[in-house]
């Protein structure tokens, strides 16, 4: 900018003195819109860590709204909980094998689907992503109670299974068609059968792929809460319902319910910390191709 | 055990290997596909049928107890119910429309906002992604906190400069638009991250041309880059519309059954869920599910098949 001020000797015309303003006046414009953005989405995520080192005298006090003593007695309540530690448990080992199964099943399904381009199968695994999930609570509920599955760990797998396999499929389904054709026929050429194709080129290739259908998985199915709601049992509640539960039995320990609402999200911004590129490819797979 | 012993047996095993080997590779079409779509024809054809059978009597209180077939009726008393469904379904349709396209125009500005480089980008874009992957239950609990009448801290932000305590979820009148606020916060970051990825696989050329030729950058944007943009658009609209019509935790986690002692929260699927597990109307909650069904399916019908005119 000094540059321009300190040459008198160029003639310049007016352009080449407003373009840089203007130039400045638009960056300024755009960092002061990208500090709202994050301000706008992060503050809320702040207030409710704060809320958690507070205690519940200085929540429902206005004033001590940023400057307060910071406790850690909400958090030792929870996690002093006999219970809570099993509900940790639950979710992580319910998004663990509902996520291995959901790829184990759904990864050779959309490999076929892409190669074979079957659409019409391929609609019918979506279908499971658009039918409201309560349509199915009750019969699901009716068949697994005759069963005797309810409040067990496998009903809730199988459910959550249910959620992340149209979502699997989806994203690996355009993971696969973005690989060549050629990768295959040359294998063949090589003396691989197909099968042997998929297992030992396409599958190692697809490890990007695998990696985001997974993260996805894990993530949706620890987020679930509808279904564990109806279908889990007391020692098989999931973070969420546990969560919930806690609200309407202690309606108003805020401190304690935002401490286990911050150790419930903790796991999935860690994970958008570090594998953000995986959770942003799978939630855009599909759509830049229209 | 011996070489010799083994041997014989093992190459028989090779061969009928060999032949399951070929009966596989021959068939590995629907030897792939078919395990992921049995298991999810299993979950919902038997439901589904289950659902539109359970419409056409008045199982009530237990699927167990005996039930009449009664017709039609079910559908009868739901279309004509002013009292609770249709209401449900304006609710629906204004809580998922009217949230869609704020956030469809809001996602858009911070898409263009975040397109090009900057420095930072790479934290702003995680900033971005984490009230959608962030726990539901959890958001709606916080934002329970933030718009708490007497405590929460948006009264205190409106006070500071000057405007009256709203009571935000404590009212009906403004329970639903509170609702669509967080909503907007939950999912405008979802549509951005899906523009975004749109903008960045566009080519610079038509860009290039059109600023070559003098167009302003609103033109530019207008009638170069959101054409070309159209595509990825619906399948946001697409994608959001699934969820949003079907919006449970944040509902039932701030509102409760019925959503709210007014049912002011009370969309399509909280309504089937109250008559489902709290009231065991099946029969009643069965005929609702198949309309909600129908009314979502249609709507991805009309959706998808726009999405196809606009391609030919």
């Amino acid at each position: 900018m000094s540059a321009t001020l300190t040459s008198p000797k160029l003639t310049a015309p007016v352009s080449p003195t407003r373009r840089p303003r203007r130039k400045t006046a638009y960056r300024t414009f755009r960092a002061v819109m990208l500090v709202l953005v994050v301000v706008a989405f992060i503050a809320p995520l702040l207030w409710m860590l704060l809320a958690s080192f507070k205690t519940n005298v200085d929540i429902h006090d206005t004033s001590k709204s940023f400057f307060f003593t910071p406790v850690l007695s909400n958090y030792s309540e929870v996690l002093g909980n006999d219970n809570y530690g099993q509900y940790v448990f639950n979710s992580f080992w319910i998004a663990l094998w509902a996520t291995v199964i959901a790829l184990i099943l759904g990864v050779p399904a959309a490999y076929a689907m892409s190669r074979f381009n079957m659409q019409k199968s391929a609609s019918v695994v979506l279908m499971a992503r658009i039918i409201p999930g309560i349509s199915l609570l009750v019969p699901w509920y009716y068949v697994f109670a005759n069963l005797g599955w309810i409040g067990g760990y496998g009903v809730l797998i199988l459910s959550h299974m249910f959620v992340l396999i149209p979502i699997s499929v989806y994203i690996m389904m355009s993971f696969f068609d973005s690989l060549p054709m050629e990768l295959e026929e040359a294998a063949l050429v090589d003396g691989l059968t197909p099968i042997g194709a998929f297992v030992r080129i396409l599958l190692p290739l697809s490890v990007p792929g695998i990696a985001t259908a997974a993260i996805l998985s894990f993530i949706f199915s620890w987020n679930n809460f509808m279904f564990a709601l109806v279908l889990s049992g007391a020692n098989t509640k999931t973070l969420p319902v546990a969560v919930f539960d806690f609200v309407s039995y202690a309606s108003v320990d805020w401190g304690a319910i935002m401490a286990a609402a911050v150790i419930m999200t903790l796991p999935i911004i860690v994970i958008a910390l570090f594998a953000q590129k995986y959770i942003v490819s799978g939630l855009t797979a599909g759509a830049t191709k229209g | 055990m011996s070489v010799t012993a083994t041997s014989v047996p093992a190459g028989e095993k090779i061969t009928s290997r060999e032949a399951i080997s070929r009966w596989a590779n021959r068939h590995r079409k629907w030897l792939f596909a078919s395990p992921a779509m049995i298991f999810v024809f299993v979950l919902i054809g038997f439901p589904l049928a289950w659902t539109v059978y359970l419409s056409l009597t008045n199982a009530q209180g237990s699927v167990r107890a005996p039930a009449e077939f009664i017709g039609l009726k079910n559908y009868v008393s739901v279309l004509t119910d002013t009292d609770r469904f249709w209401p449900a379904v304006a609710r629906t349709g204004v809580f998922t429309f009217g949230s869609l396209a704020v956030e469809l125009v809001a996602g858009m500005c911070i898409a263009l906002l975040l397109w090009r480089p900057f420095k930072g980008q790479k934290w702003v874009r995680v900033a971005v992604l984490l009230p959608f992957v962030a726990t539901p239950v959890a958001i709606a609990m916080m934002w329970k906190l933030i718009f708490d009448p007497n405590i929460g801290f948006a009264n205190q932000l409106l006070g500071m400069v000057g405007i009256p305590a709203q009571p935000w979820l404590s009212e009906p009148a403004t329970t639903l638009p509170t609702l669509m606020f967080v909503d907007v916060w939950e999912f405008t970051p979802m549509i951005a991250v899906i523009l975004l990825a749109g903008l960045t696989s566009l080519s610079d050329e038509p860009d290039e041309a059109a600023r070559i030729d003098g167009a302003t950058a609103w033109q530019r944007f207008w009638y170069v880059t959101l054409p070309l943009l159209r595509p990825v658009v619906i399948v946001a609209i697409v994608l959001r519309s699934i969820d949003a019509l079907k919006t449970f935790d944040l509902l039932y986690t701030t509102k409760g059954q019925g959503g709210g002692s007014f049912h002011e929260a009370e969309t399509l699927n909280i309504y089937v869920y109250g008559l489902s597990f709290k009231y065991n109307d099946f029969g009643l909650s069965s005929a609702v599910l198949i309309i909600f069904f129908l009314l979502i399916v249609a709507i991805m019908w009309i959706l998808t098949f726009r999405k196809k005119g606009s391609n030919s």
